[in-house]
C-alpha cells in the first residue's frame, strides 16, 4: 500500500478565521474524531486539506451519497474468475494506514451506512469485517473527520445523536467580510478594492438566506468571481455569471443581486 | 326691427371694427349675443395659430355648431377652445372632430357635445397628436355606439349615461392612462354596467370603487403592486432593512401631491413611478426606499423648536445630502440614479430682486453636494460645498454638524427678499426624498392650533368584530380575458352546529357500507410500499441486475454484487378538501314516497362517511360549504380543519348543514386553494360536491361564471391542486368538462351518492 498517493503535496491556502488550527492540532494530538460543519463553500474541506498537510498526514476522502452502502466505505469481495477477492474500502485503508479520513458531506448518507464508524470513533478505535471476519485495529495515527452542512436540515437527512456524540466540531461561517477580502486577494491575486466590492456582494446575497434563497453566496463562488475578473472578464458579467444565476432562477432576487451588482461596480 | 321675443338680428347685425372679423362674423351667420360678445377676441387668438383656408375651416365649423339648436354654447366653447387644440396637434383634427359631432347629434346623445367639446383642449394637450386624437374619438364612439339605449329594439332612444361622464373625467383619466388603458377601462364599464345607467354614470363619473381599481391597473410607469416583492427583496438584500411597505395613492390627491415618509408603521411609497428619463419606475423606488433607509441608519432627531422654517429646510437640506453621500459611498453606482433624478438648477434662472431665491439656494447647494462637476460659480456656495466634503472626509458625521454648517450658510447668505410670498420653484422640487418629519421633534406643543380636547385622549370607537373579514378575490372575464379585481367578497365563518347523535345514527343506517369500505381500507394501508433497487442485501433477488452482473461475471470484468432490492413503506402523503355546496336546490327530493331524501340528507350521508373513512386512513381532510348572495357577499363556511379530529364537535356541524342561496363556485375554489396550497403534503386534492352549475343571482350570462370556474380550476392546477368534481346534475355533461376537464364524474343515481363519494376518493388516491 502507497501511503504517500494519499499525502497533500503542495501547501493548500488556508486562511484561519480563528483558533481553529491549534485545535484540530489538539484533537489530533488525541486522536479525537472531529466534526466540521458549516454551510456549502465556506472553506470546510479546505479546512481538512489544509490540516493533513500541515499533519503531513495522508487524506482519504470520501464524497458521501444516499446510494452508498456500508460496504463501500468498509470493503467487499469481489468476484474473480477463479474465486473472490478482499478488497478494502477507503475507511479499513485509512485505518489500516494510519491516515485521516475524511467523510463528506455524512448527512447524505444512509443511516444505516452511518454507523458502521461507531466502533472507529470511540474508546475501542476498531473496525469489525464481519464479511471477513477480522477486526481490523486502528493505526495509532488514524483520525475520522466528518463535514456536514445543518443548512439542509430537512427531517428527513440528519445525524443521529448516537452519531453525533461521538465528534468534537468546528462550527464553520462565512468569514468575516475584511477576512473574506483577504482570503479573495490571497486565492487569486484580485486587487483588494475589487475583492472588497465582490464580498459586499456576497453579504447583500447571503441577506436574502430564508427570503427566496436556502443558502447565500459562498466564498467559493467570489473566489469564481474573482478568479473570471482576474482573468479579465468584465467585473459585472463575472459577478452575474458566477454569484447570481448559479444561485437563483427567481427573477425578483435576480433583479435585486444585479441592481447590487450595478451599483456597487461603477 | 324687433321680433318681440329676442333680438335675433341685433346679433347678426353687430359692427366689428376689423374688416376681416366682419368678414369672418357674417360667415358664420350668427344670432347669440353672448357669441359676439367674445367673438374678435376669438378670432384674434385664433389667428396667431391658424393658416388662412385653416380659419375658414373654423369660422365652418363653428357656424355649423350655431345651427345645431342647442343654443350658444357648443358653438361658444368651440370657438374659445380649438385654437389651443389646433396648437397642440394640428388643424387636421377639425375634420374628425366634426363628424364625431355630427354623429353625436344624430343620436340621442347631443347633450354630451358640449362637455365633449369643454375637455378637448385639455385632452389634445395630453395626446399631442392627430391620430391621438381620432383613437380618442374611437373610443368614445365605441362607448356611445354601445350604450345607448332602446326600447323597441332597432330605434335608439335613450342617451348614453355615462358618455357626458367619460369626457368630464378624460383629462383627469389621460394624465394617468395611456390612450389603450382608457380604452380598456371604457370596455371595462360597457362591459360591466351598459344595463345598470345609474352604475354606468357612476363609473364613468369615477365613483365607483370597481372604476377606481380598473383604472389604477390601466396606469403606466411601474406599479408598486407588480414590484413589492423585488422591493422587499431589496430592502432586504441591500439595506438588511425588513420593515413593511405601505403604498399611498398618488391619482386623487391633485393639489397636494403626497411625498413618500416613514414612521412606525411602515415606508410609505407611491403606488406608481412612471419612468423618468433614463430611470426607470423600479430605479425610482429604490432611489426612494435608499434614502429613507438612510435616514433610519445615520439621522437623530433635532429639538427644532428654536428654529424657523427656513432654518428648518436648509437643515434638511443639507441633511439629505449627507445621507445621499454616505449612501453613494456604500453603493456607488446609487450616485447616477440620484444625479438623473435630482433638478440641476440654473445659476441665474432666478431674480432676487422680486423672489424669493432660498429653496433655489438650496437646490443649487444639493446638487454641488453630490455632483462634483455642478459648474456653479458662486464663492459662498463653493466654500460651503467644500466644507461640507471636508466634515464628511473621515467618517459619517451626523446631524447636529449639519445643522450648524446649514444655519451657518443661511445666516450668511440671508436676503431681504428671501421672505417674499412669490418663491422660485423651478427645479428645487427633489422628488425622491422623503418629507423629513422624523427629523424634528419638539418640546413645546405647537402654538398653531389650541386643541380643547386632546386628541390622543379621544376613545377609539371600538369596532365590533363580527366573523373574520372578508377577503377579496378577482374573477376572470371570458370577455376581455382578463381579472375584474377584488371581485367578490368572501366570507368565512365556523358552521352553526346541531346534534351529532344525528349523524352517527346516520352511520348507523349504513353499516353494512361502512363494513365493505372498512375492507377496502385495509387493502389501501398496505400499499404504499417502494422498491430500493440496487442493494447488496435485500429481501428479493433483483432479476435485471442479478443477470447483468453474471454477464459481467462471465466475461471476466468485475460484477456488481448489489444485485438483490429492499421495500420500505412510504407513508401517505395526501392533503384532502372537500368543498360541499350548499345551495337553495339542495333542497329537492330525490325517490318518491316514504325513501324520498332531499339531496341535502343524501350530502350529509355523504360527507359523513367519506370523512369516517379517511380519518381511518389518516389523511388530513378538511370539509367546507359555501353559497352565495351576489359577488358581494360568497359564505365559506368552516366545517372541519386538516387538524380537527372526526368527533362530536365536526359532526355537530355536519349535522346543521342547510341549503340556500346560489352557487358562485370560483370564489369558493380559489378561497378553498389559499387553504389547501399552504399544506405541504405530495399530493393535493380538492374534492367538488356540487349539484348545478355555477350561478348566482347577479349575472346573467351563464358563461360567464363558467368560464371563471374555470379559471379557478387551472389557478390551483398550477398551484399544484388537483380538483375533482362529482356533480349530482343529470344534465352535467353538458358544462362540466368544460369546466373540470376530465376530473369530474357525473352520479345519475344520485341515491348512491353516500356510498360512491367514499369510493371515488378511494379510487382517486389508489
Amino acid at each position: 500500500m502507497d501511503k504517500t498517493q494519499y499525502l497533500v503535496k503542495q501547501e493548500p491556502f488556508y486562511q484561519a478565521q480563528g483558533k481553529e488550527v491549534a485545535l484540530y492540532e489538539a484533537a489530533y494530538a488525541a486522536k479525537l474524531p472531529v466534526m466540521v460543519k458549516g454551510p456549502t463553500g465556506c472553506g470546510k474541506s479546505r479546512f481538512v486539506e489544509y490540516m493533513a498537510w500541515k499533519l503531513q498526514r495522508p487524506l482519504i476522502t470520501v464524497a458521501c451519497n444516499e446510494d452508498m452502502t456500508a460496504s463501500d466505505l468498509v470493503g467487499r469481495y469481489l468476484l474473480e474468475a477463479n474465486g473472490t477477492r478482499w478488497l478494502d474500502g477507503p475507511l479499513t485503508t485509512a485505518a489500516r494506514i494510519g491516515a485521516i479520513c475524511y467523510l463528506d458531506e455524512i448527512v447524505e448518507a444512509r443511516q444505516d451506512t452511518t454507523v458502521v464508524i461507531h466502533p472507529l470513533t470511540d474508546h475501542r478505535r476498531v473496525l469489525p469485517l464481519d464479511k471477513k471476519g477480522e477486526l481490523v485495529e486502528a493505526h495509532p495515527d488514524f483520525q475520522l473527520v466528518i463535514s456536514y452542512n445543518p443548512g439542509y436540515q430537512s427531517l428527513m437527512k440528519d445525524l443521529k445523536q448516537s452519531t453525533k456524540q461521538r465528534f468534537t466540531a468546528f462550527d464553520f461561517d462565512y468569514p468575516a467580510p475584511e477576512l473574506e477580502t483577504l482570503i479573495l486577494t490571497k486565492e487569486t491575486g484580485l486587487a483588494e478594492g475589487t475583492a472588497a466590492k465582490l464580498v459586499k456582494i456576497g453579504q447583500v446575497g447571503r441577506n436574502l438566506k430564508g427570503h427566496g434563497l436556502d443558502e447565500g453566496i459562498s466564498t467559493r463562488l467570489l473566489v469564481y468571481a474573482a478568479t473570471l475578473i482576474k482573468r479579465g472578464v468584465d467585473a459585472q458579467d463575472a459577478c452575474r455569471m458566477a454569484l447570481v444565476r448559479p444561485i437563483t432562477d427567481d427573477a425578483d432576487i435576480r433583479a435585486t443581486l444585479d441592481h447590487a451588482i450595478d451599483t456597487t461596480f461603477v | 326691427m324687433t321680433t318681440g321675443i329676442r333680438t335675433v338680428a341685433d346679433a347678426r347685425q353687430r359692427a366689428f371694427e376689423h374688416p376681416q372679423v366682419q368678414d369672418y362674423w357674417k360667415a358664420v351667420d350668427c344670432g347669440f349675443a353672448q357669441v359676439a360678445d367674445v367673438f374678435e377676441e376669438c378670432i384674434y387668438d385664433a389667428l396667431t395659430s391658424l393658416h388662412k383656408d385653416e380659419m375658414a375651416a373654423y369660422v365652418e365649423a363653428a357656424r355649423l355648431l350655431g345651427k345645431l339648436g342647442r343654443g350658444a354654447e357648443p358653438m361658444l366653447v368651440f370657438l374659445q377652445e380649438w385654437p389651443s387644440v389646433a396648437q397642440s396637434v394640428g388643424p387636421g383634427a377639425l375634420e374628425p372632430v366634426v363628424l364625431f359631432i355630427k354623429a353625436m347629434q344624430k343620436s340621442p346623445n347631443g347633450k354630451a357635445i358640449t362637455p365633449f367639446l369643454q375637455t378637448l383642449a385639455a385632452v389634445a394637450r395630453r395626446l399631442q397628436s392627430a391620430e391621438q386624437i381620432e383613437n380618442y374619438l374611437d373610443v368614445a364612439r365605441e362607448l356611445m355606439v354601445r350604450t345607448t339605449g332602446s326600447i323597441h329594439g332597432h330605434h335608439s332612444t335613450f342617451p348614453s349615461p355615462g358618455l357626458p361622464h367619460l369626457f368630464e373625467q378624460a383629462p383627469f383619466l389621460l394624465n394617468l392612462l395611456p390612450l389603450g388603458g382608457l380604452k380598456n377601462w371604457v370596455d371595462y364599464g360597457i362591459r360591466n354596467y351598459s344595463h345598470h345607467p345609474e352604475r354606468q354614470e357612476e363609473y364613468f363619473g369615477l365613483k365607483l370603487a370597481d372604476s377606481k381599481a380598473v383604472m389604477q391597473r390601466e396606469r403606466r410607469g411601474t406599479l408598486f403592486a407588480d414590484v413589492e416583492r423585488q422591493l422587499d427583496l431589496y430592502l432586504r438584500a441591500l439595506w438588511q432593512d425588513g420593515d413593511q411597505l405601505v403604498p399611498y395613492s398618488t391619482a386623487f390627491d391633485e393639489l397636494r401631491k403626497p411625498i413618500p415618509y416613514f414612521d412606525s408603521r411602515g415606508l410609505r411609497v407611491p403606488d406608481v413611478f412612471e419612468d423618468a428619463g433614463q430611470i426607470g419606475g423600479i430605479d425610482r423606488y429604490r432611489a426612494v426606499l435608499a434614502h429613507m433607509v438612510g435616514h433610519r441608519k445615520w439621522s437623530t432627531p433635532q429639538i427644532a423648536d428654536n428654529w424657523s422654517p427656513f432654518q428648518r429646510m436648509a437643515v434638511e437640506f443639507f441633511e439629505d445630502c449627507r445621507i445621499e453621500t454616505l449612501l453613494c459611498r456604500a453603493y456607488p453606482g446609487l450616485r447616477r440614479i440620484f444625479l438623473a433624478l435630482h433638478p440641476k438648477p440654473v445659476e441665474e434662472a432666478c431674480d432676487p430682486a422680486t423672489t424669493s431665491c432660498l429653496r433655489h439656494r438650496l437646490a443649487m447647494l444639493s446638487r454641488a453636494f453630490l455632483d462634483a462637476a455642478h459648474g456653479y460659480r458662486d464663492a459662498e456656495l463653493n466654500l460651503v460645498v467644500a466644507r461640507f466634503h471636508a466634515l464628511l472626509q473621515d467618517g459619517p458625521s451626523n446631524t447636529a454638524e449639519m445643522a450648524s454648517l446649514a444655519l451657518a450658510y443661511v445666516a450668511k447668505t440671508r436676503r431681504q427678499s428671501d421672505q417674499l410670498a412669490k418663491v422660485h420653484f423651478d427645479d428645487t422640487v427633489i422628488d425622491y426624498r422623503d418629507d423629513n418629519r422624523h427629523l424634528w421633534q419638539f418640546i413645546e406643543d405647537s402654538d398653531d392650533e389650541d386643541f380643547f380636547d386632546d386628541p390622543d385622549k379621544k376613545l377609539a370607537k371600538e369596532s365590533e368584530i363580527v366573523g373574520l373579514p372578508p377577503r377579496h378575490y378577482p374573477e376572470w372575464d371570458h370577455h376581455t380575458k382578463t381579472y375584474r379585481p377584488d371581485w367578490t367578497s368572501v366570507y368565512e365563518a365556523l358552521h352553526p352546529s346541531g346534534n351529532p347523535a344525528d349523524i352517527d345514527k346516520l352511520l348507523e343506517k349504513h353499516a353494512a357500507l361502512a363494513k365493505q369500505l372498512k375492507r377496502l381500507l385495509d387493502l389501501l394501508k398496505p400499499q404504499d410500499k417502494v422498491r430500493i433497487r440496487y442493494q447488496e442485501e435485500g429481501s428479493e433477488l433483483d432479476l435485471d441486475v442479478a443477470l447483468r452482473a453474471l454477464v459481467d461475471f462471465k466475461g471476466g470484468a468485475t460484477p456488481d454484487p448489489r444485485i438483490n432490492m429492499s421495500h420500505r413503506t412510504d407513508g401517505r402523503n395526501i392533503a384532502v378538501m372537500l368543498l360541499v355546496d350548499q345551495s337553495e336546490s339542495l333542497h329537492q327530493k330525490v325517490g318518491a314516497g316514504e325513501t324520498a331524501q332531499s339531496i341535502l340528507e343524501l350530502s350529509q350521508e355523504a360527507v359523513s362517511l367519506l370523512a369516517w373513512a379517511i380519518d381511518r386512513l389518516g389523511d388530513p381532510l378538511a370539509i367546507a360549504g359555501f353559497h352565495s348572495n351576489t359577488r358581494h357577499e360568497v359564505r365559506y363556511q368552516h366545517i372541519k380543519g386538516f387538524s380537527e379530529r372526526w368527533d362530536d364537535t365536526v359532526k355537530a356541524r355536519v349535522a346543521a348543514m342547510d341549503a340556500g342561496y346560489s352557487t358562485r363556485m370560483g370564489a369558493a375554489l380559489r378561497h378553498a386553494g389559499h387553504y389547501l396550497g399552504a399544506r405541504k403534503a405530495d399530493k393535493r386534492i380538492l374534492l367538488v360536491l356540487t349539484d348545478g352549475e355555477p350561478a348566482d343571482i347577479d349575472v346573467t350570462d351563464p358563461e360567464h361564471l363558467r368560464a371563471d370556474t374555470k379559471k379557478a380550476v387551472e389557478e390551483l392546477d398550477t398551484k399544484g391542486i388537483t380538483t375533482f368534481c362529482l356533480s349530482l346534475d343529470p344534465k352535467a355533461d353538458e358544462y362540466v368538462r368544460e369546466i373540470f376537464g376530465n376530473r369530474f364524474r357525473v352520479l345519475d343515481r344520485i341515491e348512491r351518492l353516500p356510498e360512491q363519494l367514499p369510493m371515488l376518493y378511494l379510487s382517486l388516491t389508489k
